[in-house]
């Protein structure tokens, strides 16, 4: 019990992965195939970047539940451009600015105006889908236009055997991995999301480190879009309904990043996408019904949990803050 | 001679009868005479209201009816209001609920799935309003029901594919499946149709049969595992186009030939996915000859009068198989035509 009373959250459920990556390497012919293994990793890697995204929110300390709102409508909208005329990279440009704007706003009204972050991003998603939905574009899903056809490579092509959206996603996690250790705004991200009062009397600018961290995830979440628009050459603004942002809340929690904020890493956010990974990808090859699939993946994830609370059990101190 | 006599007489009568007519016709020509359908067809028509309750706009298919309808309808004074419910079923019952008490003339309805708005449609019929259901089809028969007929194209594509890949074409009959919602109309009575199709046909083999919600990227994930695994697989059905596309790129991105036959409303982005071998095969359900289907429907019915729910008609759409080979520039349609 002592060396599993140390095990964190982050090694449970890589270690779930790893039994689970055992059991289907046994079960099913073909699993640990290389191509597979490539084929898994791709198919989670933007998930994993909106994890990325996600997960410099929550250390934080805030939530983003615009992130997949803001991605679906700033990249239909610059394919949208693209498609009427304007040069690709000009349009991409503009999308990456509507944003960047998105992301300030939504920082500005919770670090300035003070509105607990889940309720202002929930605001901001459904103004942001429905803003590109009546002004930017008429249709649900807007296809990539011929011009920009090259960037298709960044979807469907691959270096050296392997997929490009397995590289941006490590180059995605690289960037806020060096962001969270080496920069001194990375630290005091961690510093405001451990406590905020206590950063702010050590001088940190507290505030303007809030609106970065939303700037941040939606700039993260406008590059993970374009990948996934190159992945299908098209954008499906119906995801800003969807659940898949708690998906990607999902990935950051089971990763081990605490919902209170100031602990956890990009490490967290790589184990979560993996577990999700391979579990999808094991559950198709097995064609195990969509609906049953769902109930096979909560109950994995709510093992998950269960066994970090019996093994980290919950204290004042853990327990005194955030938690939703 | 009395032959003579009578074709004198005929002749006479023939002349007479032609001055005549030219006589009287002469001043209608000037003046031109009335239709006398006219008056009663616009007095059946001014200031009727329908209403169209889509399961979202912003598709391909609603946008399509929804401008086929208003082209074909305001002209004659008919008003045409949408209500879109923006992929919440429970807003689409509300919207609906709310029009019981309204009064439109007509309501234009997508069903989401079969259950959901049955009994609001029974409903709206005893309060007065004719229904008419569009592509996807409730368990409730209403006034009309204008669309595809699943069964039958599920049972198409399915013999295209055994055509292709069945053991006794010199395929391996390994073929994969891609549904969209699995409780939407479309989704269900396309399986039913691939199912019996199958049924008859024990030597094909279904790798993998999995849902995608109509969503591209999940359609690409799953395409992408069952090809990983099933390299050598034949042939897929999907089971929308535009959801498809993401099975297509899975299929590109693997280097494979797999015949993917999918089907939908015959927009341009279809005919510009099979010139780029996204798609192998589209069934096309026409949306425009679906918008005219539904536009006459309901001009009939506001003029004959019949009372709602009395009569139920059905009018399954033609299905057109386009490939590479066989479409033409005018195949598929766009909204801005």
């Amino acid at each position: 019990m002592s060396v599993m009373g140390r095990l964190t959250q982050e090694q449970i459920v890589f270690a779930l992965a790893v039994l689970l990556c055992a059991v289907f390497a046994l079960a099913l012919p073909g699993f640990l195939s290389a191509d597979n293994l490539l084929n898994l990793v791709r198919s989670v890697s933007i998930l994993g970047m909106l994890g990325v995204a996600m997960g410099l929110v929550v250390i934080g300390r805030g939530i983003d539940l615009s992130l997949v709102a803001l991605m679906a409508v700033s990249v239909a909208w610059a394919l949208q451009l693209a498609a009427t005329g304007m040069d690709f990279v000009q349009a991409a440009a503009i999308g990456l600015g509507f944003s960047l704007i998105g992301g300030m706003i939504t920082g500005v009204l919770i670090a300035f105006v003070e509105i607990p972050a889940i309720f202002a991003t929930l605001a901001m998603g459904t103004l942001i889908y429905g803003f590109g939905r009546y002004f930017l574009f008429d249709l649900d899903v807007v296809y990539l236009p011929d011009e920009a056809r090259y960037l298709v490579w960044l979807g469907q092509g691959s270096l050296a055997g392997v997929p490009v959206p397995i590289f941006l996603f490590a180059a995605v996690c690289l960037v806020g991995y060096l962001f969270l250790r080496y920069t001194r705004t990375g630290r005091y991200l961690r510093a405001v999301g451990d406590n905020l009062a206590a950063a702010r009397i050590a001088g940190v600018p507290a505030r303007p480190t809030i609106v970065l961290q939303y700037m941040l995830s939606a700039s993260i979440g406008y590059v993970a879009g374009i990948v996934t628009a190159a992945s299908v050459a098209s954008m499906n603004t119906r995801v800003a309904n969807s659940t898949y942002v708690y998906d990607v809340i999902l990935v950051v929690v089971l990763g081990g990043i605490g919902l209170s904020g100031g602990r956890g890493g990009i490490r967290n956010v790589v184990v979560g996408t993996l577990l999700i990974g391979i579990l999808l990808n094991g559950m198709t090859i097995m064609n195990i019904q969509y609906t049953v699939q769902n109930v096979i993946k909560g109950m994995i994830l709510l093992s998950a949990i269960v066994i970090d609370t019996f093994l980290n059990p919950r204290d004042e101190q853990t327990a005194q803050q955030g938690d939703i | 001679m009395r032959i003579l006599k009578s074709a004198a007489v005929a002749a006479t009568l023939a002349i007479g009868a032609a001055t005549g007519l030219a006589g009287a016709s002469a001043p209608g020509n000037a003046q031109g005479i009335d239709d006398p359908t006219r008056a009663p067809f616009y007095q059946a028509m001014e200031g009727k209201t329908v209403v169209f309750v889509p399961v979202a706009m912003g598709l391909d298919l609603t946008e399509g009816w929804a401008a086929g309808m208003r082209e074909t309808l305001e002209p004659f004074g008919i008003t045409v209001e949408i209500r879109d419910p923006n992929w919440s079923t429970d807003a689409g019952a509300q919207a609906i609920t709310s029009l019981l008490s309204e009064k439109p003339d007509a309501i234009v309805v997508h069903n989401p799935d079969v259950q959901s708005y049955a009994r609001l449609l029974r409903k709206a019929e005893q309060a007065g309003i004719y229904v008419v259901q569009v592509n996807m089809n409730s368990s409730y028969s209403t006034d009309a029901f204008v669309g595809a007929d699943y069964v039958s194209m599920g049972e198409r594509m399915a013999r295209k594919l055994i055509d292709r890949c069945g053991p006794a074409n010199g395929g391996n009959g390994k073929i994969a499946i891609v549904q969209g919602v699995l409780t939407a109309a479309a989704s269900a009575y396309q399986m039913k149709g691939i199912n019996n199709v199958l049924e008859a046909n024990p030597d094909m083999r279904v790798v993998s049969n999995q849902a995608a919600d109509w969503d591209a990227t999940k359609a690409k994930n799953i395409a992408a595992t069952v090809l990983q695994q099933h390299p050598d697989l034949c042939g897929i059905v999907g089971f929308w186009d535009v959801m498809d596309i993401g099975t297509g790129a899975a299929i590109k991105e693997a280097g494979k030939d797999v015949y993917l036959i999918t089907s939908g409303g015959g927009n341009q982005s279809a005919c510009d996915g099979l010139e780029k071998g996204t798609y192998s095969e589209v069934v096309s359900y026409d949306v425009p000859g679906q918008a005219r289907d539904i536009s006459m429907t309901v001009m009939r019915l506001f003029q004959n009068q019949p009372e709602p729910g009395a009569a139920k008609t059905t009018l399954f759409s033609p299905l057109t198989f386009l490939t590479k080979e066989n479409m033409t520039p005018g195949s598929c349609w766009t909204l801005d035509r």
